[in-house]
């Protein structure tokens, strides 16, 4: 969904600012979410997009500019905020002196659920994050991936507006993974907003209408994936691997092949919006290369444009 | 359901404090560990039937609050109700609440809801009174039996122990805040226990030179023995009132202190 749509921004964030002592962690940077849309936050480790996704839970006050989430300023308001959010933390906070169903159960209760309906909705949810067979098991034992299904089943229990998903798929398995994105997938057309912070590009593409890129507690960009590749890299890369000591001996010879060429520490980036040409190109310069991959540009490309780095060290 | 229709429509109406679901989550976890609150209605029992009645017989009677003599373990039953009931909270309010504090994320986890940390700080304090009033209850109900108990007055030292519970475990607690590893405890039973031994339980505070009653007097224990042995033994007075007023504004400053604390170290 476009900024400029008819329904006024659910957060709307101007020169939002976080500091830590004298640390700036959130550099005065404005975003605005739209109703239904999946929002993103990419950006490498210490970027900033947990102590954003904290302003925006209200778990965390501003140090600076102005937030209002559902209409509401979090500083004053932040109880009835929080009310209509559902908050999937970075690291998980799962009572671990409680059952799973427990959990779920308790978390209602903590809404203001009536017991009845809290009871009604775990089960639900046990069903939806399908762990309704470990229902009466403790915390501690479950999987990683289980636990993270579990978390997000509980930021689902008061029925959120919004849901602030911080790093939702890290550390799971490529399977536990793509069944979380299923989850969410159907979350979204069910009419939920959602706000995600991922290191993963897949994730940002696969997940986000529209994400903004953070590094060094600042945006750097923002548009849908697609937008933010057309305009920051060309539709096609080349990855060429030389042997050791061989790239630094290439100085002039790849001249004039691609529209750039990034410099990785193990290989180079040649962009252009036909890949294949370029490797022929290469060949008929008589430069060996060990392997040459020709694929699409990813957001990863689009960080290393704007930053000078790549998203995963 | 859009954003403005979930604004207007808010959250569900409540029909008991927030506060209370932090009793609730408590009560979760204690129905399966129900054993280990039963131990603490055992200790002062083991103290009344080991020195009460055991030392007791050496001893005779004792000068009760208003100088007339009673037996050693009237004397000391209403000491260690107060104790017992001191002891609950405080163990709630420090260790319990320094693991969920420090290793449980619990209430990272509950701050995200629509509950504030205040809500956080009367709850845990209202389950360690809880735990306490227990006992007090327990306690309360042997020593009447035994026929330890000498003024209808009696019926407020349960409340009277409550407000002990809720005087040292929200001091406890506030101190926790504070604490950064667990072995820091060490220095709560140095605290505790020397109190145990010295607040004019186990014998009058006029047994101590002038100089040193004024440091006794001034522990909440001392507070909360003097208030319950005058209702146990039936000698009531206008001090009471004092003890009662120390008893509270203690309460209230740890409640306070305990509030700013957890919004310094989870609101960040
Ligand atoms: N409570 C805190 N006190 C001091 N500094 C902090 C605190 N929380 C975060 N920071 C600092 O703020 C910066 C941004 O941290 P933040 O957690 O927002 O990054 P992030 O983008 O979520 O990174 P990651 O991908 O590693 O989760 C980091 O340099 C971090 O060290
Ligand atoms: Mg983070």
């Amino acid at each position: 969904m476009p900024t400029d749509a008819p329904s006024p921004p659910l957060i709307r964030a101007r020169g939002l600012t976080k500091r830590f002592g004298s640390f700036t962690a959130v550099d005065a940077i404005d975003f605005d979410v739209a109703p239904g849309e999946a929002f993103g936050f990419l950006g490498p480790n210490g970027a900033g997009k947990t102590s954003t996704m904290r302003m925006i839970g209200c778990t965390s006050p501003a140090s600076g500019g102005t937030l209002t989430v559902l209409d509401m300023d979090p500083a004053t308001r932040g109880p009835e905020i929080r009310g209509h959010l559902g908050v999937v933390p970075q690291q998980d906070t799962l009572d671990e002196e409680l059952t799973v169903r427990e959990n779920l159960v308790i978390y209602g209760r903590y809404f203001g659920l009536s017991r009845a309906e809290c009871g009604r909705r775990a089960d639900e949810l046990l069903e939806f994050a399908q762990l309704t067979e470990r229902r009466d098991s403790r915390v501690e034992p479950l999987s990683g991936g289980m636990k993270r299904r579990l978390t997000i089943a509980r930021a689902l229990i008061n029925e959120p507006d919004v849901m602030l998903l911080d790093e939702p798929t890290t550390g799971l398995d490529p399977q536990a993974r793509h069944l979380l994105w299923d989850r969410l997938y159907r979350l979204k057309q069910r009419g939920v907003t959602l706000v995600l912070t991922t290191h993963y590009m897949d994730e940002a593409e696969q997940l986000c209408d529209r994400l903004v890129i953070m590094d060094k507690a600042r945006i750097v960009a923002e548009g849908s994936p697609r937008q933010l590749i057309e305009q920051y890299s060309t539709r096609e890369v080349a990855e060429l691997r030389f042997p050791v000591g061989v790239q630094e001996t290439l100085d002039g010879q790849l001249a004039g092949l691609a529209d750039r060429i990034e410099h990785l520490p193990d290989r180079l980036l040649l962009y252009a919006n036909d890949g294949e040409a370029v490797a022929v190109a290469v060949h008929d310069r008589g430069l060996r290369p060990e392997t040459v991959l020709v694929r699409r540009s990813t957001l990863e490309d689009v960080f290393l444009r704007l930053t000078g780095r790549t998203l995963v060290e | 359901m859009s954003a403005a229709t979930a604004v207007a429509t808010g959250q569900p109406r409540r029909s008991v404090p927030r506060a209370w679901h932090l009793i609730e989550r408590n009560l979760f976890v204690y129905r399966r560990t129900w054993t280990i609150i039963v131990s603490g209605f055992f200790e002062p029992l083991f103290y009344l039937v080991g020195i009460g009645f055991g030392l007791g017989r050496l001893v005779g009677d004792v000068t009760g609050p208003a100088g007339q003599p009673i037996p050693y373990a009237v004397f000391i039953a209403p000491a260690l109700l107060a104790t017992g009931a001191m002891n609950g909270a405080v163990a709630e309010a420090t260790f319990n609440f320094f693991f969920k504090l420090n290793f449980n994320r619990t209430f990272q986890s509950i701050l995200a809801t629509p509950l504030s940390v205040r809500d956080v700080a009367v709850g845990e304090i209202a389950w360690a009174l809880i735990r306490g009033g227990l006992y007090a209850i327990g306690f309360m109900m042997v020593i009447a039996v035994l026929g330890l108990v000498r003024s209808p007055w009696a019926v407020l030292a349960v409340p009277a122990a409550l407000l002990l519970g809720f005087a040292t475990g929200a001091v406890g607690m506030a101190a926790t805040s504070f604490m950064r590893s667990p072995t820091d405890f060490d220095l709560i039973n140095i605290i505790v226990l020397p109190m145990f031994l010295f607040s004019a339980t186990f014998y009058p505070i006029e047994t101590y030179p002038e100089a040193i009653r004024g440091i006794v007097a001034f522990t909440p224990l001392y507070q909360g023995v003097a208030l319950i042995r005058g209702l146990t033994v039936g000698v009531i007075g206008p001090e009471m009132l004092i003890h009662v007023v120390y008893l509270l504004a203690m309460g209230f400053i740890g409640l306070w202190v305990t509030s700013r604390r957890l919004d310094r170290i989870l609101l960040k």
